[in-house]
C-alpha cells in the first residue's frame, strides 16, 4: 500500500484532524454496537427529530447487498455530521462523515448491507440531531 | 477451425418461445436508480490508467510495446479503433475481435507465449484484474463516445455474422438451450436480473457499448469474452474458448445488431 | 493491477464535485478465501479530503462499506486549478494520499 504522509490538519472548530488521528479517534463504541440505542448513543443523537430536509438517495431494491449506492443530501443549514446506519446490519452504523463550512451537506458512497432494511440518515446540525429513513430491499439476480 | 461456408449453409431462423420460467416485466424505477447510481465513476475506472501504461510499457520477451498494434485503424491508431470490431484482418486471414486482435498483437509484436496469455486473460473474481482485462478496457475507451459501427464488407466478415446468428439460435447441449431462449423477447428477467433482447436492435443497442465493464460481484473488470464464456457456461454448453472460431462469430452477430451504440466505458454490471 | 485511487473534482459553479474511487478490500472479517481461511479485517478507517491544504471533509468508516469504495462530496467555495487532496488510514496503519486538480465544468 502507499506511503505517502498524512496532512496535517486544524480546520475551523478544532474538529478535523490528520488521518492518523482520525484512525486514533475512531468511534469504536458506535461501530461496535450492535443495537442501534447504542449507536445512537455513542454519536449523542439519542433522541433525533425527524426531517424532511434530509433526502436519502439510494436504490428501493439493490441487486447485489455488498455494493448498495446510498446519498445523503442535508438542506439543513450548518450541517455539521452525516452518518449512515443500516439498521438491520450486524453492526449498524457504517459510515460517519464530518464537514466544515467548506463542504456542502451532500455526502455518497457503497454500502454492504447484509439483509433488506431501512437505511437512517443521521444528521448533525448546530449541535442538534435529525434523521431521514429509506428503506432498501436485498435481493438475488441472474442466474448465479 | 469450422468451416463457416458450411455452416453458413446450414442458417435456419430457429424461434424458439422462451421457458415459462421467465418472468415478465420491464426494470422497476427501484432498481433502476441503483443501477444508475453504481454505473456513474464506477471502479473500473481504477484500471484505465493501468490499460494505458501496459499499452506503452515495453514487456514480453520481445520487450516491445504495443504501439504498433493494428487494430484496424493503422498500427496504434486507438480512436474508434474498437467501435468497428469485429472485422477482417489480412495479415491474419480471419475475422477478429478486440481480444483476439490484442492476443495476436501480444504474442506477436511482445514475444508473449500464446497459451500463457489465454490462461490469465480472465482473473480470478476478487483479484487485482488481469493485464488484458485492463488493455481491453483502455482501448475501448478510446472509443468513448463514438458509435458501434461494424461493417459486413468483407465476405468473411459477413460469414461470421451469419455464422454467429447460427449459434445463437441453436440449441445445444444437455440442457438444449440457446442463447435466444433467453435473450429472445423483450422485458423478460430471470429473477431481478433483466435479460438483454439480442435479437433486435434495440435492446442490444442498449448494452453493446457498455462492455468491458465492472463487474460488482467480481470486483474486477470484465470483457465480452468473459460474457460469452460465462453465459456458455451458464446453459451448461462445453467451455467457449478464449478468442475462438465461435466467440467471434457471436460477437459478430452481437455487436451488428448494436450498431449505433454509444460506447461508455467501463459499463457496470452487477 | 490498477489505479489505488482515482480522483475526479469538477466545478459546477462555485462548488467542486468531487468524486474518489479507492482500491480496497474492505475485508469484513467473516470471509472465507479458497483455502478456507478465514481473511482477516482490513478495512480503511478514515478518509481525509482537504481543499487547499485546508479539511473539507473528515470521514469514519466501518468495514459495512463496500470494497473498492466511492466517495463523493460537494467542496463550495471552489475554483479551477485549485488542489483536492484524499488521504486514507486503514487499520493496519496504511495509509495513502492522492490529490487532484478541480478542472472546469466541460
Amino acid at each position: 500500500m502507499g506511503s505517502v504522509a498524512a496532512l496535517a490538519a486544524t480546520g475551523a472548530g478544532g474538529l478535523l484532524r490528520s488521518a492518523e488521528s482520525w484512525a486514533a479517534n475512531w468511534n469504536k463504541a458506535g461501530f461496535e454496537s450492535k443495537a442501534l440505542a447504542d449507536v445512537l448513543k455513542s454519536l449523542g443523537a439519542a433522541n433525533p427529530v425527524e426531517s424532511r430536509d434530509i433526502v436519502i438517495t439510494a436504490p428501493d431494491i439493490a441487486e447485489n447487498s455488498a455494493l448498495v449506492p446510498v446519498a445523503v443530501t442535508s438542506k439543513i443549514p450548518n450541517t455539521q455530521q452525516i452518518s449512515i446506519v443500516a439498521e438491520k446490519n450486524p453492526f449498524p452504523l457504517a459510515a460517519t462523515f464530518e464537514m466544515t463550512s467548506g463542504a456542502e451537506g451532500y455526502v455518497r458512497t457503497d454500502l454492504k448491507m447484509g439483509q433488506t432494511s431501512d437505511i437512517w440518515a443521521i444528521v448533525k446540525a448546530d449541535g442538534k440531531f435529525y434523521v431521514a429513513k429509506s428503506e432498501v430491499k436485498i435481493t438475488v439476480g441472474g442466474c448465479g | 477451425m469450422s468451416s463457416t461456408r458450411g455452416i453458413a449453409a446450414l442458417v435456419v431462423a430457429f424461434l424458439v418461445a422462451p421457458g415459462a420460467a421467465l418472468a415478465q416485466g420491464k426494470t422497476d424505477p427501484g432498481i433502476a436508480i441503483g443501477r444508475q447510481m453504481l454505473a456513474e465513476d464506477n471502479p473500473g475506472e481504477l484500471w484505465i490508467e493501468q490499460g494505458k501504461a501496459l499499452f506503452h510499457q515495453k514487456r514480453g520477451p520481445k520487450n516491445a510495446s504495443l504501439e504498433q498494434c493494428d487494430f484496424g485503424l493503422g498500427p496504434g491508431k486507438l480512436e474508434g479503433a474498437s467501435a468497428r470490431l469485429p472485422r477482417y484482418f489480412s495479415d491474419t486471414g480471419q475475422v477478429q475481435d478486440l481480444e483476439s486482435r490484442l492476443l495476436t498483437c501480444m504474442v506477436q509484436l511482445q514475444g508473449f507465449n500464446r497459451d500463457d496469455v489465454v490462461r490469465r486473460a480472465i482473473s480470478p473474481a476478487g483479484s487485482n484484474g488481469s493485464d488484458v482485462e485492463a488493455l481491453a478496457l483502455y482501448i475501448t475507451s478510446r472509443s468513448n463516445g463514438m458509435k458501434i459501427s461494424v461493417a459486413l464488407d468483407h465476405p468473411k466478415e459477413q460469414e461470421m455474422y451469419k455464422a454467429g446468428e447460427y449459434l445463437f439460435f441453436r440449441r445445444s447441449g444437455q440442457t438444449d438451450f440457446s442463447c435466444v431462449q433467453c435473450h429472445g423477447e423483450a422485458d423478460k428477467r430471470i429473477r431481478l436480473q433483466d435479460l438483454v433482447h439480442m435479437t433486435g436492435k434495440n435492446g442490444t443497442q442498449e448494452i453493446a457499448g457498455t462492455w468491458p465493464a465492472y463487474r460488482g460481484a467480481h470486483y474486477v473488470v470484465r470483457t465480452m469474452q468473459w460474457r460469452l464464456y460465462d453465459c456458455f457456461w451458464q446453459m451448461r454448453l462445453p467451455e467457449l474458448v478464449y478468442a475462438s472460431d465461435a466467440s467471434i462469430a457471436l460477437l459478430t452477430y452481437l455487436n451488428y445488431q448494436g450498431n449505433g451504440a454509444t460506447i461508455q466505458v467501463p459499463g457496470f454490471k452487477r | 493491477m490498477a489505479d489505488p485511487m482515482r480522483i475526479r473534482a469538477t466545478l459546477q459553479g462555485d462548488v467542486a464535485d468531487v468524486r474518489i474511487i479507492m482500491m480496497h478490500p474492505m475485508e469484513t472479517g467473516n470471509r472465507k478465501d479458497a483455502k478456507g481461511d478465514v481473511v482477516p479485517l482490513h478495512f480503511i478507517q478514515s478518509v481525509v479530503v482537504t481543499h487547499n491544504g485546508r479539511p473539507v471533509m473528515d470521514a469514519q468508516w466501518s468495514q459495512a462499506v463496500s470494497r473498492n469504495p466511492r466517495l463523493f462530496l460537494r467542496v463550495k467555495g471552489a475554483k479551477a486549478g485549485e488542489r483536492v487532496s484524499v488521504t486514507w488510514v486503514d487499520n493496519k496503519g496504511d495509509k495513502r494520499t492522492d490529490e487532484a486538480v478541480i478542472m472546469p465544468s466541460s
